[in-house]
């Protein structure tokens, strides 16, 4: 079958890795980001990898202007379309906290900004009946931290949003995967204080395309965070609120 | 966050630095990083010493820049930029026909550390070294990005190719690979009983790629004792490469004692059989046979080891076998021994290869161990040897200067390409390559 994959915010390390593995498969990819001249790199990369067809388009979270031209790209594909979201932006909770203007790009970036694509993309996916969305949230959005809960809200607003998705695309043939990637060790976390566990971004794109053909719902990368988010929900909030973690 | 305070080491774990590590994921990223000041870049650390540290100042980690940038399948010719792997490049292309005219033993090495260090392969004496099949590089040098060919820009060439990043940071490099015969080796495996049957079998080697794993721990009439490999590209059936396995621990001192590598070293000649025998390997286990242990550094305990590698010219294959008596006798040679014949290949000025005989041997990090190991550099001197600055982690800069002679024209272009010395590396101050000692 003639595979498709948009990819959403195709410079991150995550996407890279996932770009090239779904490339070496022969799939077509249409990378999609800001840096345009850092798409062309990795478009170049993606087809000497073995996609079928890998083209750069221009995708900016808080425009969503520019989003029916990508789906139109997709559309002339033949075959199966899926789109795998990788998009997001986490300024230190300090800056946001410093600059409360900052939350709403957060929000767009990570949440309404993906969804609102996805909306657009969902006729799509169903009309040909077959498809996948991958969508990136993460363990921050399983609840609220001091050190980043604007981004961890935003993130959980996704994730709900795909769990609805999730609910409407089974219906009609395509499938939503739900990622939550731990620390993953990526240019946003490089550096930072207190990381533990940090996974490559070829492992997590390998625990994504395991995901999507086995059909899973929600995964946690690497596994184990699924049991420590396990234990982290259920700390009570009378506790939790007087905790730093 | 863009830099990062950690503590880092070569392969060999024996040197450390501690400092401030960048590791940008795009072009545009080390283009500002780089608009701050020039630094050391680095990959991978496969080299065993200090080439790729620098201690209390700044590097930048290449390896996440690892695209294929474009290839030509009429000439062969790969785009690549510096960060990728030669074994991904060899994973990627093996398939349509092609291999990196030149892979060294580690498929892990990025392309910069490659031009770098002008690594060389099994097949050093028929095709040369690694920069010998660069076609051009791109170079951030304090005069801005160049583009650096062997033919234009030949005295940039020079002082690049092995010139260990001091003329600047290699961005991208286009490189010419070979076209290969098959999807797997064809490898003729047989026992050699001594040293002087080893340096026959090396000369008469007819093999497009050919080494020699020496055990050296046997003495006596077994000295030199070892395996003869040659290879072939070919066609064949595949057998499944086995899973990658991890060192999860670093392994006490006992591990490699002299007892368990004598037995060790004894079971694995005898592993081929008196007769010889020809086997077929995937390309990897054949190029790159310990890259499927992952860590496999952490053998040698927290401490680390050296490895010895020197060169010497053919008519002084006497005092190498001096060399490897004194290395026998020791009893602190680690398994992983190498014997190779070298051509005359070379690409810059700081190439390690010459016309000769290559040994190379792995020690734990004692102090004996590094007593022998400067007797043996002292040798290497005196039999018109050279030292291996990717190996290195012991020498000193009066017996390096002895040992390249093109060292001062070297320092010239440098001196140009990095006025300021902001490329140095820890390798380069214990040598005092940059500046006359």
């Amino acid at each position: 079958m003639n595979r498709t994959w948009i990819i959403l915010g195709a410079t991150s390390a995550m996407a890279r890795a996932f770009a090239r593995k779904v490339s070496q498969e022969g799939a077509g990819v249409l990378l999609a980001g800001r840096d345009m001249e850092d798409l062309a790199t990795l478009a170049a990369d993606c087809r000497l990898r073995g996609a079928r067809m890998a083209e750069a388009l221009a995708f900016d979270a808080r425009a969503p202007e520019g989003f029916a031209a990508i789906i139109a790209r997709a559309e002339a594909e033949e075959g199966e379309i899926n789109a795998a979201v990788f998009v997001g932006s986490m300024p230190e909770q300090g800056a946001t906290d410093a600059d409360p203007a900052l939350v709403d790009g957060v929000i767009a970036d990570s949440h309404t900004g993906p969804a609102r694509f996805l909306h657009m993309l969902a006729p799509l996916i169903e009309a040909r009946g077959t498809g996948t969305v991958v969508g990136v949230a993460s363990v921050a959005g399983d609840r609220g931290r001091i050190g980043n809960y604007v981004y961890g809200s935003a993130k959980a607003g996704f994730a709900t949003y795909l769990s609805g998705l999730r609910n409407r695309l089974t219906r009609a043939g395509g499938h939503v995967v739900t990622v939550k990637p731990g620390f993953v060790d990526t240019a946003m976390t490089w550096g930072l204080p207190g990381l533990f566990l940090v996974a490559a971004p070829g492992h997590v794109a390998d625990d994504i395309l395991a995901a999507v053909a086995k059909r899973r719902n929600v995964i946690y990368t690497p596994f184990f965070w699924r049991y420590i988010m396990l234990i982290i929900r259920h700390i009570p909030e009378a506790l939790f609120k007087k905790m730093k973690i | 966050m863009l830099w990062k305070t950690a503590d880092y080491a070569g392969w060999g774990r024996a040197l450390v630095a501690r400092g401030e590590i960048a590791r940008p994921e795009r072009q545009s990223t080390l283009a500002a990083l780089l608009a701050e000041g020039l630094a050391p870049a680095i990959g991978m650390r496969r080299s065993y010493g200090d080439a790729a540290l620098n201690g209390g100042g700044r590097v930048i980690d290449m390896t996440r820049l690892d695209r294929f940038r474009g290839f030509d399948p009429e000439t062969g010719i790969l785009d690549v930029e510096a960060g990728a792997r030669i074994g991904d490049i060899a994973a990627a292309f093996a398939p349509r026909g092609w291999l990196p005219a030149v892979m060294p033993g580690t498929g892990l090495a990025t392309v910069g550390g490659c031009i770098g260090q002008d690594v060389h392969g099994k097949n050093h004496h028929n095709v040369g070294s690694f920069c010998q099949h660069v076609v051009s590089l791109t170079l951030r040098s304090a005069r801005g990005v160049v583009e650096v060919t062997p033919d234009r820009t030949a005295d940039l060439f020079r002082a690049t190719a092995g010139g260990l990043g001091q003329t600047g940071v290699i961005l991208s490099a286009r490189l010419r690979l070979l076209p290969r015969r098959g999807d797997v080796m064809v490898v003729t495996e047989r026992r050699v009983e001594g040293w002087d049957e080893f340096l026959a079998l090396l000369d008469a080697s007819q093999a497009t790629y050919t080494v020699g794993w020496i055990d050296a721990t046997a003495r006596g009439a077994a000295l030199g004792r070892g395996i003869l490999e040659e290879g072939e590209t070919g066609s064949g059936l595949l057998p499944k490469r086995g899973q990658a396995r991890r060192v999860p621990f670093d392994a006490p001192r006992f591990a490699l004692a002299g007892p368990v590598v004598r037995a060790f070293n004894t079971a694995y000649y005898r592993r081929v059989p008196e007769t010889g025998r020809t086997v077929v390997k995937p390309i990897a286990d054949f190029f790159f046979p310990l890259d499927k242990i992952h860590d496999w550094n952490r053998l040698y305990g927290k401490r680390g080891f050296h490895q010895f590698q020197c060169v010497v010219p053919v008519a002084e294959a006497p005092a190498l076998r001096a060399m490897l008596e004194e290395i026998a006798g020791s009893g602190l040679a680690s398994p992983l021994a190498v014997l190779k014949r070298m051509g005359p290949g070379r690409a810059g000025h700081l190439s390690f290869p010459m016309e000769g005989y290559t040994l190379a041997v792995d020690f734990p990090n004692r102090s004996e161990a590094r007593e022998l190991i400067r007797g043996l550099e002292s040798e290497t001197l005196s039999a018109r040897g050279r030292l291996y600055f990717a190996k290195d982690s012991l020498a000193r800069g009066t017996d390096v200067a002895a040992m390249y002679p093109e060292l001062a024209a070297w320092r010239k272009l440098v001196a140009r390409a990095d006025p300021e010395g902001a490329l140095a590396t820890d390798l380069v101050r214990r040598l005092s390559l940059r500046s006359a000692t």
